[in-house]
């Protein structure tokens, strides 16, 4: 369980985050929505040890988040994409999951080559649909399939909880519908915290929505009640909310 | 404690030096990602220039065009090939300053010269003497100087904003390849500047550049990018720990102090005393 | 798999038992002082090439690796205490000398030393994400500091002269040619070792991850790697090359003194690296090969023009032929096969 108590976050005396507070029960699959500079990137930053907050407490699966590194928060079971995918372009698309599943290996057993591919890889590549992509090196995909590897890099890790940015963005309709059906299943034996802006992809794939504003929860529940309430469309310059995010270029 | 605060004035003279020098790196750095290690030849083109000249006053703006207009020419040349790609840029420029250092030995000689200082600058007041009076003097004008230039003008301020975010700065419509150009040439032109000071203080050799543009690169490194503020605190500070490393210690320990002192410094401040803060994933 | 090692093995048989029939003593005493800095360059190979870290301090470790064995030879020669240190007045040899008599110790201190050093400087400077030009800007101020120490230390180091007027290595008489083929077969033996040692790390699991830190050391953090750690780790492991490239060097060319190891000796096998090729561990260390046997060249033959043509050659390289000697090579192939 992901558990964040007022977190505050501040910016050369700007407030990021405003006293957040945030549950995510074991297996959910939960959107994070809210207009620009709301806080939502900014949010996963502090869960991942990006940034530090100068006030609150996050907690997950009993551990304190703040004040560990980032790879000691992955290393807890907590992992995340960036909104600008990063792949390693010089290596192949195998090579880099086999990176991902691999920092639970002690520092001397990587002297070894890679032989074969592990039970993580190959799962990580039969979900995300890049099997055919294994041996191709990560520079030349799309932009879609460069997404799906960072989400299958996330997989290799195991992780017990996702944080996703912005998956969707720049993706074409088809592409969105195979993200989503890919998120879908990984929520089934996942927890699952999702950034999205676009509200047709939320519609059809969230279940419960948190919306953020100004560093602040404004609202949180289901789909229909977040766009159904009248601070978020007011949030959404006073159109509705529905119109306002699904427009977002 | 006399001989204590006999070291004053040498530490800040060194430091005011640094100055010089860090100011054309810090901005070169900060702004373009340009590692200069030809910049130690513009000092050692400054000092020729007032050896040339033999006559400090009309030497100091001299310099400023000789170093100035290499430093452009480099710029130009080579250099703006190389933007995104510091460390290669680091090489390239050393292998411009071997060739330089060459050139000033075929040009003049290797063994060292002696610019004669001026006699109004012989003497001082109290522990001061004012030949290192002038190059604090001068070291203070040039901050002064880049400073009206950062914030008074609207090259300087366009300026700021590459050294910001360039890639915003060149959508908005300033002409960045400019800026790198300016910046370029004053940097270089203040490397010129402090080799003319440094003829006030010791010999003029080819490799004379080589003695102060590893500790320049540190008060760069301690200060923080393209920051005129620590820049000038950075340089203060190597120059008198430098200086007072050297009286306490032995002269061959002071260079390890100083290393061991920016080392520990980044400990506290690794991006040196001041930052522009950023939330890119770089 | 067999032709894979094909290159390397004809390289080797070349090395190791042409070279040796062909070249007269000088020459093959030559080669082995280019092999040494082929040690080096292969452990900047890995430093940089691989894993992105510039380091512009070889020197220092080299000259560490240096001191000891020079420091080991000179207890070892009898007649009380070291020549410069009778010259400089010092009275009893220094504590700091005493462990270098054994022979282990001393080899142990060439080699750990520098990999101990590096292993505190990295992490420092590692864990506070210091990186890039701020690495190479503070290994270059460690390589300034580092001839400077030994510059003013006269009586511990000899100064400035460093030290020289070795006779004997393990027994063994320096002026004898045997001595110097054996030497030579040593160095060669040592750097095919590391050779094939480093080509295994750059090809495992370990190598990929110095490719991705290299190319995104954030990213890294959040697959649950810890970048400093690696880092460190292989900064250490090229600075241990380095000391041992050191030691081997001091009985082979008979001289250890600070102008071998400051700035501009750590720059110029940087430089070398690029030019052969940094991206491959081989273009490393043909580089050295190259850069030191047109260094002897030209300065037999002109003295000063050897900086220009450094310079020169360096520009030139770094504009056209960033991939060094190997990149062209490469090309080279590629356009004849297609």
């Amino acid at each position: 369980m992901l558990e964040l108590r007022d977190v505050q976050v501040v910016f050369d005396g700007f407030r990021a985050l405003d006293g957040v507070n945030l549950t995510v029960p074991d297996g959910e699959l939960r959107f994070l929505i809210g207009p620009n500079g709301a806080g939502k990137t900014t949010l996963i930053d502090v869960i991942t040890g990006l940034t530090r907050p100068v006030a609150g407490s996050v907690r997950f699966a009993g551990h304190d988040l703040v004040g560990r590194k980032e790879h000691q928060i992955v290393r807890l079971g907590v992992g995340r994409t960036f909104q600008t995918s990063v792949v390693f372009e010089e290596l192949t698309v195998i090579e880099n999951l086999d990176l991902a599943a691999g920092f639970r290996r002690p520092l001397w057993t990587l002297a070894r080559r890679r032989r074969g591919v592990s039970e993580a890889v190959a799962e990580a590549l039969a979900r995300t649909g890049l099997e055919d992509l294994a041996e191709r090196s990560a520079g030349v995909l799309s932009h879609g399939q460069r997404q799906w590897l960072e989400i299958g890099m996330l997989l290799a890790q195991r992780p017990r909880l996702l944080l996703l940015d912005e998956p969707v963005a720049g993706m074409s309709k088809d592409e969105r519908e195979r993200t989503g059906e890919l998120l879908t299943r990984i929520a089934d034996d996942h927890t699952v915290v999702v950034v999205e802006h676009d509200m047709e992809f939320l519609r059809r794939h969230a279940s419960t929505v948190t919306v953020l504003h100004e560093g602040r929860v404004l609202v949180e529940g289901s789909v229909d009640q977040v766009s159904a309430d009248p601070r978020v469309q007011e949030v959404y310059l006073g159109r509705k909310a529905s119109d306002a995010v699904g427009h977002r270029p | 404690m006399s001989a204590f605060a006999n070291q004053l004035p040498i530490g800040l003279s060194i430091g005011a030096v640094l100055l010089l020098i860090a100011l054309g790196l810090t901005f070169t750095f900060g702004q373009m990602g340009v590692i200069n290690m030809a910049h130690g030849e513009f000092i050692m083109a400054g000092a020729y220039t007032a050896f040339l000249l033999g006559d400090l006053v009309p030497a100091l703006p001299a310099a400023f065009l000789v170093a100035g207009t290499m430093g452009l020419i480099l710029e130009r040349a080579a250099i703006r090939h190389f933007y995104g790609r510091p460390l290669d840029t680091l090489l390239l420029t050393w292998g411009v300053s071997l060739v330089l250092q060459q050139l000033a030995r075929d040009l003049f000689g290797a063994p060292n010269v002696q610019v004669p200082a001026p006699a109004w600058l012989s003497g001082g007041v109290g522990i001061l003497p004012y030949n290192r009076l002038f190059i604090m003097g001068l070291a203070v004008a040039g901050v002064v100087a880049v400073w009206a230039y950062l914030t008074r003008t609207r090259l300087g301020r366009r300026t700021q904003a590459v050294v910001q975010n360039r890639r915003l700065a060149a959508t908005s419509g300033i002409d960045t390849g400019r800026v790198d150009m300016l910046t370029f040439f004053v940097g270089s032109g203040l490397a010129g500047v402090a080799g003319v000071a440094l003829t006030l203080i010791g010999p003029v050799g080819p490799a004379l550049g080589t003695y102060y543009i590893v500790d320049a690169f540190l008060v760069v490194v301690a200060g923080g990018l393209g920051q005129l503020r620590g820049a000038v605190l950075a340089a203060a500070g190597l120059g008198l720990l430098n200086s007072y490393a050297e009286f306490w210690s032995d002269a061959s320990l002071a260079k390890v102090i100083v290393l061991a002192a920016v080392i520990a410094f980044l400990q506290v401040r690794p991006q040196g005393m001041f930052v522009l803060r950023s939330r890119a994933l770089t | 798999m067999i032709r894979r090692n094909l290159p390397f093995a004809a390289v080797a048989v070349i090395v190791l038992v042409v070279a040796p029939l062909l070249l007269e003593p000088f020459r093959l005493s030559l080669l082995a002082k280019y092999l040494c800095y082929a040690i080096v360059a292969l452990g900047i190979g890995l430093a940089w090439g691989q894993a992105g870290m510039l380091t512009l301090g070889q020197g220092v470790f080299f000259g560490l690796g240096g001191y000891s064995m020079a420091m080991h030879l000179k207890l070892t020669e009898g007649g009380g205490l070291p020549d410069f240190m009778v010259w400089s007045g010092v009275e009893e040899l220094p504590a700091l000398w005493v462990p270098f008599g054994d022979p282990v110790l001393a080899l142990a201190t060439a080699v750990l030393g520098p990999m101990l050093i590096a292993a505190v400087l990295g992490t420092l400077v590692f864990r506070q994400r210091v990186r890039g030009a701020y690495f190479a800007i503070l290994t270059q101020a460690l390589a300034a500091a580092m001839v400077i120490l030994l510059v003013g230390q006269q009586g511990l180091t000899g100064g400035t002269n460093g030290m020289t007027n070795f006779f004997d290595v393990f027994g063994q008489d320096l002026a004898d040619d045997s001595t110097q083929r054996g030497l030579y077969l040593v160095v060669a033996s040592v750097l095919g070792v590391l050779y094939l040692a480093t080509r295994q790390l750059v090809n495992s699991r370990y190598g990929r991850l110095l490719v991705a830190i290299r190319d995104g050391e954030d990213r890294v953090r959040f697959l649950g790697y810890d970048p400093a750690l690696v880092k460190t780790v292989t900064f250490a492991l090229s600075a241990g090359m380095a000391g041992l490239a050191g030691a081997l060097f001091v009985p082979v060319v008979g001289i250890i003194s600070p102008a071998l190891l400051g700035v501009v000796p750590s720059l110029e096998l940087v430089v070398a690296v690029a030019v052969g090729g940094r991206h491959a561990l081989a273009g490393a260390v043909l580089g050295a090969v190259v850069m030191g046997y047109a260094q002897t060249a030209f300065s037999e033959q002109f003295a000063d023009g050897w900086l220009y043509l450094q310079g020169a050659l360096f520009i030139l390289v770094m504009t056209l032929a960033p991939k060094g000697i190997i990149g062209v090579a490469e090309r080279w192939r590629r356009a004849r096969t297609t």
